[in-house]
């Protein structure tokens, strides 16, 4: 039961096949099962089994409050959560305890979704492998799996499989290893450069970037006002999908957020690609890009073009300037939203008291890691009088030219674009942490953190494993608010890929009667 | 920069000195400590009074001074700018606070409606252009009254520019002597106010309030076309009639409610402007001169001993008298201003430019707004001027007191009497007993209908106008009785019997045979002995005209 996809687990509460409570202890099992994978940084067990308890009486009563109620969901801790502590894996906000919740928080809610905890990330979403955390690193579900395992023995013998393990991307990897290891069936991440979209690839699930504006920030302690979005996490396409109807529509609390209504989402089945045209934008291909990587985003431009879609090489001229201005951007915005966090209203307060200021400058130290502080300085030289025209104003400009870059090539006819998600797939943690986090950042944001830019939707989509056994995803960009054309498409690719379920048999025995594991189904687009 | 700054504060001590030495406080604390220094030799300047001072001197010595003003107004409205509290001023502390107010990780703003008609209307009453489209940006600094770290603010595009603002002042000695200056208004944005901090100094600790943190802000821009601290106060306070006038403001400046920094330089005419200082956070209309015209002769007092005026920001202490430099905003601000991302561009329309079917509640007509403007004072005043004939200062005057005009109307409706008989009384007797004892009109024992009642018993001459301030007194005294009351419990009405009055007339010349003799020879002074004698006899209850006439009448027979 658990293994199954949104969808399939809410026809088998309405079937009755499972009620919410039984469905809840299951996840709350798997997530202790799971601990190790330091996925959650909160587990509101508690409240869970409540709502759950609670969603099972509406379904008894025939009160269903339709395909979200009793489906257990994660939420990454930086949203704030009424009464559920909420720290963005930062020391400042340790022991923080919203009295509201984030806008996307209560949809769920209202939709009788149960909510299992708050999932663990890179500290205030800054960083690219959700290792920067002040709880930890969250280990990739996939280090674990039949799949990789498998390969590893192949290859090297007699090495320690457990220091080996791989980080999940980030900023949402806490969200990501959630819905991969099947501890709850959807999860809300947030995507300011790619924080949702890279840890879905190298977790081997669905990882949704709306709209900027289709969905209210309100209540998402923000990196970047001007790029974030909350993301949705699911193990299908389908089933992002389902959530967005649920989340998308204006927020009297957001003002960025569309003003028009929001029709329901229902993800046609696209019968054929004949009209389609699929953009490839030239620049995505880095030299950086590993040549697995490479292969199945060609395999994949095959496909589409086999199956009758037009399949054209676009450009994105700017694309080069866009980590650079990403920088410039994102880094001011980072040391105006952290001036916030003084000591005084709410979190961590340091124990000096000699003045204001010095009460200030020990919080703030005792409060950030290096990466925060590192920002929050640069945001800072780069918002300074003399300094903001040649920074902040320049790197406007090339958003905007970056921008363009994506309206050209949409308004010459391309519906869709299709590149990597990521370089390549997950790393080990020992590998990764050799590099700095800005280095890491400006790496592995490469190809998702454009759209941002330009608030395009993306949608980042499972694809086949690696010759490690490890995933790999492809990126889908749409045009703005176009977002359920693009699910459309993301959707019918997604059937041609038949991605393999992992297999974490070893790690869960006690749960294999739940994972109705097929056979690994053939996987088209294998090398 | 610290060293200066150290400087400029043992100035102010060793001026604090030579002020209690001085001697007196009566006068200007500026002066008396100039004169107080010219004594010891050390200055030559300012020995005159404050405003004349620059304007005497000649040649080389000639001074200048220039003050612009930047006002922060209050809107008056129910909820803050950006969140849903409440606007109470003296609530419990902490009490009026959302979660936005104490910046919540992850809340954001929401523009209040009222706050922005409140500022067209106040553009478009000060004569600006209304900018269709405005931004709002961060202004960042760390202050434990400033929760988010920034205040949102309209740094590059505000919302109303290039205006003007028509004062007066007086000119000469005589009140009546009034002139009508103009001060351009550079613009005028939308911002957040921000909390209040209370040191407390014996625990050193500072305690926030955050009830007014998020309020709406309306920063009203003055040029420097002003040039001393009377004409300031003036232009605040005509802007202040017109944000009450308008309803944006309460605009009381005691609550807080409009705070006034100056901008002031000195500098010799024809050659560019000087260096100037900041003087922050004035909150009376008395102060704000006082500071001004001591920030003046300071500056020119510093220029002509040699020394410069650094760019700094200053406080008036009020009971000194004095500016001094402030502690707190020693070293050179960066306020790293951004724009703020959370808020789309505010767009407003006028009739032409309101796209079709727009839902009213979402979009703001500035010609809408500018055919439901109120009477601005400076109408009121000329419509005074035209209806009741009133002289221009009387006009003034009944417009400076809240509720003074309202008063006024209330009681010509009521009375037969002439609108320059109501009027006199209005600013001289009723205005001299509210001052004397320290209330406002609405606070007044002496209703309009009551006084209009009185007047009119003057009017008829049912009573004498020094009965009449008798029955006011006692109208004041004790409440609820009406003028017609007093009169007859008092006995005050006029004498009307012309055989008693004459009976009265003749006992007097009959006691006061030498006073008699004396107007029969010629002295024209001692008939007016006889009729004071006759008042005294009828305890003022007889008309003057009237006794005269008698009198002459039994004189001459």
């Amino acid at each position: 039961m658990l293994g199954r996809t949104l969808r399939e687990v809410s026809t088998a509460l309405k079937q009755g096949h499972i009620t919410p409570t039984e469905l809840c202890q299951k996840c709350l099992s798997l997530i202790k099962k799971t601990k190790f994978l330091n996925a959650y940084i909160t587990v509101s067990e508690e409240v869970a089994l409540k709502q759950a308890e609670e969603s099972e009486k509406r379904y008894k009563k025939g009160h269903s409050l339709g395909d979200l109620d009793g489906i257990p969901v994660a939420v990454k801790d930086n949203f704030s959560t009424s009464g559920i502590e909420t720290t963005c894996a930062s020391n400042i906000l340790k022991g923080y305890v919203p009295p509201y919740n984030a806008t996307v928080v209560q949809k769920l809610l209202d939709k009788g979704a149960v909510l299992m905890g708050k999932t663990n990330l890179d500290e205030f979403a800054m960083g690219s492998g959700s290792t920067d955390g002040v709880f930890g690193p969250v280990k990739n579900p996939w280090s674990y799996s039949k799949q990789y395992r498998g390969k590893r023995k192949q290859k090297a013998h007699g090495e320690n499989e457990d220091s080996n393990w791989l980080i999940t991307g980030g900023s949402s990897g806490g969200s990501a290893a959630a819905v991969a290891a099947f501890t709850c069936f959807a999860a809300l991440g947030s995507d300011t450069g790619g924080s949702t979209r890279n840890p879905a690839a190298h977790c081997g699930v669905v990882g949704f970037k709306p709209s900027y504006g289709l969905v209210s920030r309100h209540g998402l302690i923000p990196l970047v006002n001007s790029m974030d979005v909350p993301g949705i996490l699911t193990r299908c396409v389908d089933d992002a999908a389902i959530v967005l109807g649920m989340l998308a529509g204006h927020d009297p609390k957001d003002s960025t957020t569309i003003q028009d209504p929001v029709k329901p989402f229902t993800l046609p089945t696209l019968a054929d690609v004949n009209k389609l045209c699929i953009g490839i934008p030239k620049e995505y291909l880095a030299p950086e890009l590993s040549s697995e990587v490479r292969s199945f985003w060609s395999k994949a431009a095959n496909l589409f073009e086999s199956e009758g879609a037009k399949v054209i090489e676009v450009s994105l001229p700017h694309t080069s300037y866009s980590i650079i201005c990403y920088h410039v951007l994102c880094t001011s915005e980072v040391a105006s939203n952290m001036a916030r966090f003084d000591g005084l209203e709410y979190g961590h307060r340091c124990d000096i008291n000699v003045s204001t200021e010095a009460m200030y400058a020990a919080t703030r130290r005792e409060g950030f890691n290096d990466v925060v502080r590192g920002r929050i300085l640069s945001g800072n030289f780069f918002l300074l009088k003399e300094n903001y025209e040649n920074y902040f104003i320049k790197a406007q400009k090339v958003r905007r030219l970056i921008a363009n870059d994506f309206m050209n090539v949409f308004n010459s006819g391309v519906d869709v674009l299709l590149t990597p998600t990521t370089l390549s797939e997950a790393v080990p943690y020992l590998e990764f942490i050799k590099e700095d986090n800005r280095t890491r950042s400006a790496q592995d944001d490469i190809f998702t953190q454009a759209v941002n830019m330009a608030g395009l939707p993306a949608v980042s989509v499972p694809v086949a494993l690696s010759n490690q056994g490890l995933p790999i995803g492809l990126q889908f960009i749409g045009r703005a608010f176009c977002d359920q054309q693009l699910l459309t498409v993301a959707s019918w690719f997604e059937k041609q890929a038949q991605f393999p379920v992992i297999q974490l048999q070893e790690l869960m025995d006690d749960f294999s009667s739940d994972f109705e594991i097929e056979k690994l189904s053939s996987v088209s687009l294998k090398q | 920069m610290a060293a200066p700054v150290k400087r400029w504060s043992c100035v102010g001590k060793r001026w604090v000195l030579a002020y209690i030495d001085g001697g007196s406080r009566h006068g200007r604390g500026a002066a008396i400590g100039f004169t107080s220094r010219r004594k010891r030799g050390q200055s030559s300047v300012a020995q005159q009074p404050l405003i004349t001072a620059q304007k005497s001197r000649k040649g080389e010595h000639e001074w200048e001074a220039v003050v612009g003003l930047e006002i922060h107004a209050q809107i008056s409205s129910n909820s803050k700018l950006f969140s849903g509290s409440q606007v109470h001023f003296a609530a419990p502390p902490n009490s009026l606070v959302s979660f936005f107010d104490a910046s919540l990780p992850g809340t954001l703003p929401v523009l209040n409606r009222r706050c922005v008609e409140a500022a067209v209307m106040t553009g478009l009453a000060l004569n600006c252009r209304i900018n269709k489209k405005s931004l709002f940006d961060r202004k960042h600094y760390f202050y434990a009254d400033l929760p988010a770290g920034y205040q949102i603010t309209q740094q590059r595009l505000p919302i109303a520019v290039n205006g003007s603002l028509a004062y007066s002042v007086c000119v000469g000695k005589k009140p009546s002597q009034v002139s009508t200056k103009t001060v351009r208004i550079k613009q005028i944005q939308l911002e957040q106010d921000s909390g209040k901090s209370l040191h407390d100094e014996p625990r050193s600790q500072t305690l926030i309030d955050l009830n007014r943190a998020g309020v709406g802000l309306l920063e009203v821009v003055l040029e420097p076309d002003m040039s001393c601290g009377e004409e300031a106060a003036s232009a605040v306070r005509e802007l202040q009639l017109i944000l009450q006038a308008l309803g944006t403001s309460q605009a009381n400046m005691a609550e807080g409610q409009l705070r006034v920094d100056a901008n002031i330089s000195v500098h010799h005419p024809g050659e560019p402007l000087g260096v100037r200082t900041e003087v922050k956070n004035l909150n009376s209309a008395r102060f704000l001169a006082k500071a001004i015209d001591f920030e003046i002769e300071r500056q020119i007092h510093e220029l002509e001993n040699g020394r410069k005026i650094l760019n700094e920001t200053r406080s008036f202490d009020y009971k000194l008298g004095c500016t001094m430099p402030m502690r707190d905003k020693e070293g050179k601000q960066d306020y790293r201003f951004m724009p703020e991302p959370n808020l789309p561009p505010l767009l407003l329309h006028d009739t032409a430019s309101l796209p079709p079917g727009a839902d009213p509640q979402q979009v703001i007509n500035i010609d809408w707004i500018r055919e439901r403007l109120p009477e601005l004072p400076s109408e009121t005043r000329e419509k005074l001027i035209q209806q009741y004939g009133m002289l221009p200062e009387h006009s003034f005057a009944l417009l400076n007191e809240v509720g003074l005009l309202e008063f006024f109307q209330n009681v010509i409706k009521e009375t037969r009497a002439e609108p320059k008989k109501v009027t006199s009384w209005v600013l001289n007797i009723f205005l001299g007993f509210l001052k004397q004892q320290n209330l406002t009109v609405n606070e007044s024992p002496v209703t309009p209908s009551a006084l209009a009642e009185l007047l009119n018993l003057l009017d008829r001459k049912a009573i004498s106008s020094s009965a009449a301030k008798q029955v006011f007194e006692e109208l004041w005294r004790s409440k609820g009785k009406t003028p017609s009351q007093i009169v007859s419990e008092k006995k005050l009405e006029l004498m009307q019997d012309q055989e008693a009055l004459e009976r009265v007339c003749h006992t007097v010349m009959e006691g006061h045979p030498q006073v008699v003799m004396d107007v029969k020879r010629g002295n024209p002074r001692a008939i007016n002995k006889l009729m004071g004698l006759v008042r005294k006899a009828t305890l003022s209850r007889a008309d003057p005209t009237v006794i005269k006439k008698i009198l002459e009448r039994k004189l001459s027979s």
